[in-house]
């Protein structure tokens, strides 16, 4: 089973006059073991779960090289979905390797600190999965290869409630997947 | 357990049968007290001595019932606060038949002021019948005209709660909300992966039956006018998307919504017939509504800005909503359709989830300042905010179904912090955790049951 975006649904939406019963869509993007970002060194297990032949992390075409030595994921302000300086050189990194490993397509999620109210936060980690998506998007990856998803405050991965353990969460991942996408 | 259908075939199984069959005991005397009237709006903050003796058992099969539906009754009233039970160790009088005469004196002698009666049986058709009636003491009379409720012995629970909002509606003058469900989410497991279910609640969190299993994340359910159907988003498809979840037979569908969006905080209009949600497009979060028949889709906001958390007003005609186009959280009002927007909230700090109360004179909100979250209610004009709670996360209200009462969920902080339903009145009083048997978020209060 390998993982790809679905991007069936952009070709073929369903018919907005019926309703879709949800045993029917297909699941795409559930078993990643790097959702979350629940750190980079959790691709060394990729291979037990079928999908990516993580490889080592000193091959640079690996998924763990992508995740620990190119560094999967940016950091927010709280409240704030604009790139920082640091951000910008991340995700310029982050774009070169995308460019140069065209077989990768990669889920952006967007995550929230819990300090604000739920839907919110789902609005808040969109804007901030965007801006990662936008500047992949304007350093030459094709937008076919990204998909967004905002989990707003679901997914912390540090539970402390100060601002040590919320500015990791304040976080957007690129979650990359095997699959080429749609050219 | 997981009872996923076992919900509205009781529901259709408690066809009840009310009638008020018994003629007043004695007319309401002239005394130099009025009748036994509680003024909420006056602010109570004695609560009112009541009696509810155990109901008199009438037939056999009843004995299993008397005893446990007198007790809720009591645990309804003394739960909102305005009431206090005094207990039966103190009575002077036992109540040992239906129709036999109150004994005035001897409950004013222990301070009781209102006092209810029953009695229970059960036919041979296993149909439980509730008969009661609720008396001022001060006033040596009965207060409205006896009552009889019907309905399965499985439903006991329900007929409680119904005699209980009768109780409640006598001395109040006021809507009751006993018989009436929550839903909710409810949750297990760690912090970083908690796992999130669908779940339904009666209000007071007995019968608790679960609408969905834990394989998705699933977040904010909303009931809808009628109560048969539920709203919520859920995570199933990979993505955010909303999902409407047929109560009866607990299927569920996916709102047509386009796929390569990602869309929540859905809410239905009063009429039933149509739901206004948020889509996800880039970095932009604006309001849609949806014709739930037609799948017909209008777009009611067109700001770069964060717009979210619809609520409709009772009429249908206004819809209040948190947007950051003034570039923090505020609430705004809008008409129906979409167009212009006021702003409401000016305090300090943010605002966020509004939701219109049932009697359409208020809005409660979530409040965030000083690194605090509250609880606050304010007219629909912005005037008159009050806070009614405070901790260091409090979310998300709903409404009972009178508007005297507000759910929300509250979470403690830190890596052991967990989330349970709370609930306090609009006056700020009567803080009360609502039991669940596991941590507990996003409730969402039904409509009263029919």
């Amino acid at each position: 089973m390998t993982q790809t975006l679905s991007t069936q649904s952009r070709k073929n939406p369903p018919r907005v006059a019926a309703f879709v019963l949800m045993s029917a869509l297909a699941l795409t993007a559930c078993t990643n073991p790097d959702r979350f970002g629940a750190g980079g060194a959790g691709a060394g297990a990729a291979g037990a779960n079928g999908g990516i032949i993580a490889g080592s992390i000193n091959d640079p075409t690996s998924t763990a090289y992508f995740n620990q030595t190119i560094g999967d994921r940016v950091l927010f302000l709280v409240d704030q979905s604009t790139l920082t300086d640091s951000a910008r050189g991340q995700l310029t990194q982050q774009a070169q390797w995308l460019l140069a490993n065209p077989g990768y397509t990669a889920i952006i999620e967007g995550h929230a600190d819990e300090q604000g109210t739920r839907d919110y936060n789902l609005a808040l980690g969109s804007r901030r999965a965007a801006a990662v998506q936008d500047f992949l998007i304007s350093q030459g990856v094709n937008p076919s290869r990204l998909k967004p998803i905002t989990y707003g405050k679901e997914r912390p991965i540090a539970v402390c409630s100060d601002e040590s353990c919320y500015a990791q969460n304040r976080r957007a991942v690129t979650v990359l997947a095997a699959g080429a996408g749609v050219s | 357990m997981i009872q996923l259908s076992a919900y509205v075939r009781r529901l259709a199984a408690t066809a009840f049968t009310a009638a008020c069959v018994f003629g007043t005991a004695a007319p309401l005397m002239a005394q130099d007290q009025g009748p036994l009237k509680i003024e909420i709006t006056q602010g109570v903050i004695e609560p009112l001595p009541v009696a509810v003796p155990d109901f008199i058992v009438e037939t056999t099969q009843a004995a299993e019932f008397a005893k446990q539906i007198s007790d809720v009754i009591a645990a309804d009233l003394v739960g909102t606060g305005l009431f206090r039970e005094v207990p039966d160790s103190a009575y002077i009088s036992k109540v040992t038949s239906f129709d036999s005469p109150v004994q005035y004196a001897d409950w004013k002698a222990i301070n009781v002021q209102g006092l209810v009666t029953g009695a229970v049986s059960v036919d041979a058709g296993g149909n439980l019948s509730v008969k009661f009636r609720v008396f001022d003491v001060f006033n040596d009379g009965q207060l409205g005209s006896g009552m009889q409720l019907g309905g399965s012995t499985n439903s006991w629970r329900r007929i409680a709660h119904k005699v209980a909002d009768v109780v409640y509606s006598r001395i109040t003058g006021e809507g009751a909300y006993f018989d009436s469900r929550v839903v909710f989410v409810s949750e297990a497991g760690s912090k970083q992966a908690r796992q999130k279910r669908l779940a339904v609640m009666d209000y007071d969190g007995a019968n608790v039956q679960y609408l969905t299993d834990a394989s998705a994340i699933v977040l904010a359910p909303r009931f809808s006018p009628t109560g048969d159907r539920v709203l919520y988003t859920s995570y199933e498809s990979g993505f955010p998307q909303i999902m409407m979840l047929d109560v009866g037979t607990v299927t569920r569908r996916r709102l047509p919504v386009p796929t390569e969006s990602m869309s929540f905080a859905p809410r239905f209009s009063p009429d039933g017939r149509s739901v206004v949600y948020s889509v996800s497009t880039g970095s932009n979060t604006d309001l849609y509504r949806m014709d739930i028949a037609s799948g017909q889709v209008a777009r009611l906001t067109n700001t770069p800005a964060i717009e979210t958390a619809p609520s409709f007003s009772p009429d249908g005609s206004k819809i209040v909503f948190e947007s950051d186009r003034s570039g923090t959280q505020q609430i705004y009002i809008m008409d129906a359709a979409g167009g212009d927007a006021k702003r409401i909230s000016f305090g300090q700090g943010r605002y966020g989830t509004p939701v219109w109360s049932p009697r359409g004179d208020l809005v409660a909100f979530t409040k965030q300042a000083n690194g605090r979250f509250h609880i606050g209610v304010m007219r629909t004009d912005g005037s008159e905010e009050r806070l009614l709670t405070a901790s260091f996360l409090d979310e998300g209200p709903t409404w009972s179904p009178n508007g005297r009462v507000i759910m929300f969920t509250r979470e403690t902080q830190g890596a052991t912090g967990e989330s349970a339903l709370y609930s306090v009145d609009i006056s700020g009083r009567n803080l009360r955790r609502v039991p669940t048997n596991s941590g507990a978020s996003d409730p969402a209060w039904s409509p009263l049951l029919k």
